[in-house]
């Protein structure tokens, strides 16, 4: 690697000219910061392991507003969004960051709107912190705003997010969701696409007292995009977030999730699988605070790796001087199937609080022999074996996924881009 | 808590006077004027009559460290440092390279006896009083060094009879120039890192080490470090080499005078161990710890790297860490030797405002290499300690194996204890372990304890001892038992 050190507005570069075209001044004061610090580089800490070369210099314009209809619906028809299960779900369709309603069955029991229209900036978010936060309070364009009134049980709903790109596009959506106290909802989140792109959504989450948000992420994005979100949580006592990302697509895909449990017996779940192959690189990064006492996280991160692939897994659990008698739990495992893939974790506890109990683990290793002993001696070819103890692996963390439903669609998707049966 | 509240009582009650080893020695002493440029390297390398090689060494060095920016990734805290506020030489006035304790001044002796020290080769237990009645155990060698030099070292005589080498590293820059040049800066090049190169430019003294072929060192060998003087900086280097087949133990112990002002100590140790090989390095470090607010201490920042060369080799690193205001330390090893191994057990202390960022790297190059991690952090008082360990497993280190435990304990609820493992690994073949735990001591222990009548302070304090158990038993006995009292002394007030 050569040791040129990037000006920070060499690494904004992709995105100059619409930059410069800001006159808001809202969104102005969110380029400030951006504009000192340009995009991370390997040098700052938190992305220590992900290097953002991918989005070199070639210039992402904005996506235009219209697409193709026809390409938008045979890429839900190949995500298996529009027959067995999830095909009835009340649905949100994102193309290229906007929302596209004629693809869209809009949820009855949630309030909607959409920042397209109310331009409203959450609080939750910290672009002063966060570069590719502030890139996309810069450059946002719309988003899904929903609201779960409190005491309602709003079921499912399905958040989709496609990018179809003719040229290198990127697109910044900011979506945000409120359960109100008491309430409940669980959201699918589908990431799928063609083309070059990069997605670089942000995602602001309120758990009010006592409500329950399970949230499953499926990003199965076109293997030539970027895609990094960022999602902020913010759980309220007795509140529960539970959040699980499958990431098996893009070439580079990092999935950040700030949670900060806010009140005491509030709950947080951020587990994740990965399954990358190719020269793939897939980073789970996440911050969990622990801001009140009596609070508990669980964390459980599973990464397979074939090919040259690289997975990277960052977990922080911070616990601050308040937050006594914190449960905190983190693990992350990786299966190294091919001897050019790589793994790097940094599993990391930060705690001010005495009396508080939390540990981490962290495992990395190759398919088990004795396993893989165990299945031959039953007469399982090599590759069948290979693929069963890879989905047990997996299996494992998908179940994980608290709502049912959520968990057969995200293992769907999988069976989609690693069919079981077929060859190795 | 009452057993906090009556620590805490009792660790006021105690303040500074727990850390014994605070006194100062007033004896002349031989300055460098303050200030580091090339005049001070030249003037360094002049008092002790090195060759030309060595000075250009150190110049490289010291432009190598113009360039370089202080590390700021560590989880420490602390004022800018004025590196032209400090003298870089202060010796003992002294006749040059005593050649025996008759001509050691006798203020020296008379501190090394205070702090327990046995540079009289018939007193034979290194930092612990022969209890009545008991036989002396096998003797240790001794390389005191006080501020810049090393003033003496015992049974050179023994040692040099089985063909070992163990001399200050200035005297083997002088008598073994072939050896020393061709290793020095191999395992932690000049311009490793900020500290390294500053102590490579102006390094003074510490110890050399030589095993030859298939010789396993007669006696345990021991460096004793003290810094005494006002406004220097110590900045020891010290050089091992294991030949093939060879083994040794070296121990390291340090303490300083308490002062309001902090002081800077940037050590380099160079481990290499050739094939079948072994180095167990253990160190007690009691550098002053700063008063109970946070007032002076050493500046710990040290650079300790091993490399297992050969096949078969090992490096162990031991360590209790109990002093310094700041330690900044990761003792590491490289596994270049296929089936080479790598050990590293760490006990680190904290109390009052100490920081501790310590831990270790572990590089896997070779094939079937091993490595161990056990560290035990406990923080105590307003302090902060962070464990930071890197586990690298490189393409070719097929069958690589891993394992690392970190355990904390937090005592009181103003301290802070951290965890930061990076683990990187580019092998299939390879397996890696990972688990930490942080946690109080449990109630239920405590209640055991109790219930069988020991006092609050007595219980923590076995507790706490039971905590460390799985470092401190790998600690050479003699080293074992200060360690044990370290730790008591250490947490002293806040637990037992």
């Amino acid at each position: 690697m050569n040791a040129i050190i990037k000006q920070p507005s060499a690494t904004l570069v992709p995105f100059k000219a619409r930059l410069d075209a800001i006159t808001d001044p809202a969104r102005k004061a969110a380029l400030g910061a951006l504009h000192r610090s340009g995009l991370p580089d390997r040098r700052v800490e938190a992305w220590k392991y992900t290097s953002l070369r991918f989005l070199n210099e070639t210039p992402l314009v904005a996506p235009s507003e219209e697409f193709d209809a026809a390409q938008a619906r045979a890429e839900l028809d190949r995500l298996g969004l529009t027959a067995g299960e999830g095909a009835d779900l009340p649905r949100l369709v994102f193309v290229n960051g906007r929302y596209a309603p004629d693809l869209s069955v809009p949820p009855q029991n949630v309030g909607l709107s959409f920042f397209g229209k109310t331009e409203a900036f959450g609080t939750l978010s910290s672009p002063d912190r966060d570069a590719l936060t502030a890139l996309n309070a810069a450059l946002a364009t719309d988003g899904a705003e929903i609201t779960v009134a409190a005491g309602v049980d709003a079921g499912r709903v399905l958040l989709v997010s496609l990018g179809l790109a003719d040229e290198p596009v990127s697109f910044h959506p900011r979506h945000s969701v409120t359960v109100e106290e008491g309430a409940r909802l669980s959201l699918i989140c589908v990431q799928g696409g063609q083309g070059r792109y990069l997605h670089n959504p942000v995602m602001e989450l309120s758990v009010a007292a006592n409500a329950t948000l399970n949230h499953v992420t499926v990003q199965t994005e076109s293997d030539d995009a970027a895609c990094l979100a960022t999602l902020y949580a913010q759980i309220e006592e007795r509140g529960s977030y539970d959040s699980f990302v499958l990431g098996l697509g893009a070439a580079l895909s990092r999935h950040e999730v700030h949670a900060r449990l806010n009140a005491p017996h509030a709950e947080v779940h951020v587990n994740g699988a990965q399954r990358l192959l190719g020269r793939q690189v897939g980073d789970v990064t996440s911050v969990i605070t622990h801001a009140a006492p009596d609070c508990r996280s669980r964390q459980t991160v599973r990464n397979v790796l074939d090919g040259q692939s690289r997975g990277v897994f960052q977990g922080k659990v911070l616990v601050e001087r308040i937050a006594q008698k914190t449960d905190g739990y983190q693990m992350n495992q990786a299966l190294l199937l091919s001897e050019q893939a790589e793994i790097d974790a940094k599993p990391e506890l930060e705690i001010y609080a005495d009396d508080v109990k939390c540990s981490h683990g962290a495992t990395v290793g190759a398919l088990d022999d004795e396993q893989m002993f165990y299945l031959r001696s039953r007469g399982v070819p090599e590759a069948e074996a290979r693929q069963i103890l890879i989905h047990a692996f997996l299996a494992e963390a998908l179940a994980l996924i608290p709502d049912a439903m959520a968990q057969t669609l995200a293992a769907h998707i999988m069976e989609i881009r690693f069919p079981v049966t077929g060859e190795e | 808590m009452p057993a906090v509240t009556e620590t805490r009582e009792a660790v006021e009650k105690l303040g500074q006077s727990s850390y014994k080893w605070g006194f100062e020695t007033d004896i002349d002493m031989d300055l460098a004027p303050k200030g580091l440029n090339e005049d001070t390297i030249r003037l360094i390398s002049a008092r002790k009559e090195e060759p030309e090689w060595l000075l250009e060494w150190r110049l490289a060095a010291f432009s190598a460290w113009q360039q370089m920016e202080e590390p700021k990734w560590a989880k420490v805290a602390y004022p800018p440092i004025d590196y032209q506020d400090a003298h870089y030489y202060a010796a003992p006035r002294k006749k040059p390279g005593p050649k025996s304790l008759e001509e050691v001044d006798p203020e020296l002796l008379r501190t090394y006896e205070k702090l327990g020290i046995p540079l009289h080769e018939q007193a034979l237990l290194a930092g612990v009083e022969l209890p009545e009645g008991e036989t002396a155990r096998p003797p240790v060698a001794v390389d005191a060094v006080f501020d810049s030099v090393s003033v003496v070292t015992t049974f050179r005589k023994t040692l040099e009879e089985a063909g070992v080498i163990f001399c200050p590293i200035s005297e083997a820059v002088k008598e073994h120039p072939d050896l020393v040049r061709k290793y020095l800066g191999t395992v932690v090049p000049a311009g490793d890192n900020f500290y390294a190169a500053l102590n490579s430019a102006v390094f003074t003294d510490g110890s050399f080490v030589y095993v030859p072929k298939g010789v396993r060192c007669p006696m345990e060998l021991s460096t004793y470090f003290r810094i005494n003087a006002r406004n220097t900086g110590q900045f020891e280097r010290t050089l091992i080499v294991v030949e093939d087949g060879a083994s040794v133990s070296y121990l390291e112990g340090c303490t300083a005078p308490m002062r309001d002002e902090n002081q800077l100590h940037a050590a380099v140790v160079e481990l290499v161990a050739m094939e079948d090989a072994s180095i167990k390095y253990s160190t007690v470090q009691n550098w002053y710890p700063g008063d109970e607010n946070g007032r002076g201490g050493i500046y710990n920042f040290v650079t300790k790297r091993g490399a297992c060369r050969g096949a078969r080799s090992k490096i162990s690193w031991t360590q209790v860490e109990t002093g310094s205001a700041i330690t900044w330390k990761y003792p590491s090893c490289i596994l270049q030797g296929e089936g080479s191994v790598g050990e590293f057990y760490s006990v680190a202390v904290t109390n009052n405002h100490q920081q501790a960022d310590t831990g270790t790297k572990m590089i896997h190059i070779g094939r079937n290499t091993r490595s161990t991690i056990i560290a035990k952090t406990i923080s105590a008082g307003q302090s902060d300690s962070t464990y930071r360990g890197l586990v690298r497993v490189l393409p070719k280190a097929y069958g690589a194996r891993n394992f690392t435990q970190c355990d904390s304990l937090l005592i009181g609820d103003r301290c802070g204890a951290h965890t930061v493992p990076y683990i990187e690994n580019r092998n299939m073949g390879a397996r890696i372990e990972h688990e930490a735990t942080t946690s109080k001591i449990s109630e239920d222990q405590l209640f055991y304890c109790r219930q069988r009548g020991l006092s609050e302070e007595d219980a923590v304090g076995l507790i706490v001892n039971g905590f460390c158990r799985d470092v401190l038993k790998e600690l050479p006995m003699e080293f074992a038992v200060e360690a044990q009292k370290l730790l008591q002394i250490s947490l002293e007030g806040s637990v037992g």
